[in-house]
């Protein structure tokens, strides 16, 4: 649909005028005497981790607001130029620490893009498989935490039932339930161990039971709707605006999916279907994560059916310069000790360039920019985080709400503070 | 689509299949404006410095260093197998562009700049901006002219120095009972 033929959210833009993702106070209101200013976070168990909001109010309106992030800054960018290629894989998963394996992904798919190196097929659709159940997980944890917050507290004991499945599928899979460096510059640091396509095709079977369970406990929950209907209103064209991207972007009615527009792996070779809702409210951005899931289910199922005619086939390219040397061939092999032995401690080189890629991760478009001087570490690293962004967004949602209704907005837009602080 | 038509255009260049633009600094702002309006990139996704100071210098890229300035890392430190391409600019500012509309068509515009050099900014045309030069002003010291609220982002506010430049090592943060290092 296109941008002329949709309803209306709201007319005109409301972005803040002077500063975007600041809400000012209306001079008329400033001399009354009765805003009170209020200070949210950032040690508050609503906000999702360190996020920060200063909130003036006018009795229960929000009439100023602003986000204060930097809590959590760790300073990751300035350490992965410190590490060689190899070892900064580690870092990405730890940015944004609930989509780890896309985080992972991204950058690992700089570093090819840069070297120039072709993935084997079952390595593509492993990395697929393991960002859809990524982004269910994602998913998971904010329609937990989300509902806990508005009082459903029950949605939290459920979603993190089928989140503990997806982390059992990867401590299966890496040996790790979160941060799993699976992901290794040429395709996947091992094989897909045995027994798991049976333990992944039960998730697939059980997850849509799953998310009917969710439905009906939310769906038809009267405190919910009213709750997140027509709440946190953000329109298409401001959402454009302040570069808000997947579900939240979807949620205003833009039809807009990297997997599907900008195909990355072997998107362009699944069916899927990539939901839009046109009411730019709460409700809207938790049906698209649900419908979302859904979807995932799907594409995961379609990586199955590919993935199980693919056994004994190479998991990681054979480039011998990037990509260690099989562990067998250790005791054997002059050669691959010696190859091994660059790899690990001086790491490969990279040739010259800069690039900057970008993928769908839970959150939207996560990007990575990377520099490299030739050399075994890369020269600049910087993550376009999409939690950044979304909070960029808060001032313009939180516009005439009340302040019970900042803790649903706030969930709704899915930050992950080690996301946007880095 | 004809990027020489944009204000301030210098050089442009096709690498990694990536289209790069490099502008005047001065005319940054009319460039974004032109873009978004002319070309139809409406969708800012990021706003990034780079540093290279010390550019294609031995043993820069894995430099750690401690507050007496020594560097930790030396004996692993390797040299370079090929010269890279020189910089002859402090510092690059690249604006990661993309349109929301069939092909996805992306660009990364660029400006080259010295220290101290102030870049136009965009908040005006992408407001979405805003934070993420707040955060490469916080981060790598640019500075942005006409920047509303440009104060730092992530750091305190009384941070001195910009902890992304190469000139500011790793281990450079005093550290409580470090004395006898």
């Amino acid at each position: 649909m296109s941008l002329a033929e949709r309803t209306k959210i709201y007319e005109s833009s409301r972005i803040p005028q002077r500063v975007p993702t600041v809400l000012d106070v209306p001079p008329e209101l400033l001399s009354s005497d009765d805003i009170l200013q209020v200070n949210f976070g950032p040690n508050h168990p609503s906000t999702h981790g360190v996020l920060r909001l200063i909130v003036d109010l006018d009795g229960e309106q929000v009439v100023g607001l602003s986000a204060v992030i930097g809590y959590l800054h760790t300073g990751f960018e300035k350490n992965m130029e410190q590490k060689t290629w190899w070892k900064a894989i580690t870092y990405p998963e730890r940015i944004d620490y609930v989509g780890y394996q896309n985080n992972e992904l991204v950058f690992v798919l700089a570093i090819e893009k840069l070297l120039a190196l072709e993935i084997p097929e079952k390595a593509t659709w492993m990395r697929m498989l393991l960002c859809e159940l990524n982004r269910i997980h994602s998913h998971l944890v904010f329609l937990g935490t989300s509902a806990l917050e508005l009082g459903a507290i029950s949605m939290f004991w459920y979603t993190f039932r089928e989140r503990e499945m997806v982390l059992d599928l990867s401590e299966l899979v890496a040996g790790q339930r979160m941060h799993t460096r699976y992901f290794q510059a040429g395709g996947l640091a091992e094989d897909i161990p045995r027994g798991f396509y049976s333990e992944c095709r039960k998730f697939v079977e059980w997850m849509p039971q799953a998310l009917d369970d969710y439905l009906g406990l939310l769906d038809r929950n009267k405190i919910w709707l009213e709750r997140t209907k027509g709440v946190g209103l953000l329109s298409a064209d401001d959402a454009i605006a302040l570069g808000q991207s997947g579900p939240v972007l979807r949620a205003s009615g833009v039809d807009w999916d990297l997997r599907r527009d900008d195909p990355y792996l072997s998107y362009d070779k699944v069916h899927f279907h990539v939901p839009v809702y046109h009411g730019g409210d709460v409700y809207d951005r938790y049906r698209v994560r649900m419908d979302e899931m859904a979807e995932s289910v799907r594409i995961i199922e379609q990586c199955l059916d590919k993935l199980e005619r693919m056994d004994g086939k190479p998991w990681i390219a054979d480039d011998r310069k990037v990509v260690l040397p099989p562990r067998e061939e250790l005791h054997t092999s002059m050669e691959s000790l010696i190859h091994h032995f660059k790899i690990v401690t001086e790491g490969y080189r990279v040739p010259e360039g800069e690039v900057y890629v970008a993928i769908e991760s839970p959150r939207g478009e996560s990007g990575c920019y990377v520099v490299s001087d030739g050399g075994p570490k890369p020269w600049r690293v910087h993550f376009r985080a999409p939690s950044f962004v979304a909070l960029e967004a808060t001032a313009t949602c939180m516009r005439d709400t009340l302040v019970a209704d900042m803790i649903a907005v706030v969930g709704s837009l899915d930050a992950v503070m080690g996301d946007s602080d880095r | 689509m004809n990027v020489r038509d944009i204000p301030g255009f210098l050089d442009v260049r096709e690498e990694h299949g990536e289209t790069t633009v490099v502008v005047e600094r001065e005319r940054v702002r009319d460039a974004a404006r032109h873009l978004r309006d002319e070309l139809g990139f409406n969708f800012l996704a990021d706003v990034v410095a780079t540093d290279y100071l010390n550019w294609g210098t031995k043993g820069v890229s894995g430099y750690i260093g401690t507050a007496s300035g020594r560097d930790l890392n030396l004996p692993m430190t390797q040299g370079l197998q090929a010269q890279p391409r020189p910089k002859p600019w402090r510092f690059s500012v690249s604006y990661h562009l993309l349109a929301l509309r069939e092909g996805a068509p992306r660009l990364r515009l660029q400006t080259l700049l010295e220290d101290g050099d102030p870049v136009p900014s965009v908040v005006s045309v992408w407001p979405t901006a805003d934070w993420h030069e707040r955060e490469q002003f916080d981060l790598m010291g640019i500075r942005f002219d006409g920047h509303p609220n440009l104060v730092r982002i992530l750091l305190e506010d009384d941070w001195e120095g910009h902890p992304l430049r190469k000139d500011y090592p790793i281990g450079g943060e005093p550290v409580r009972f470090s004395d006898a290092e």
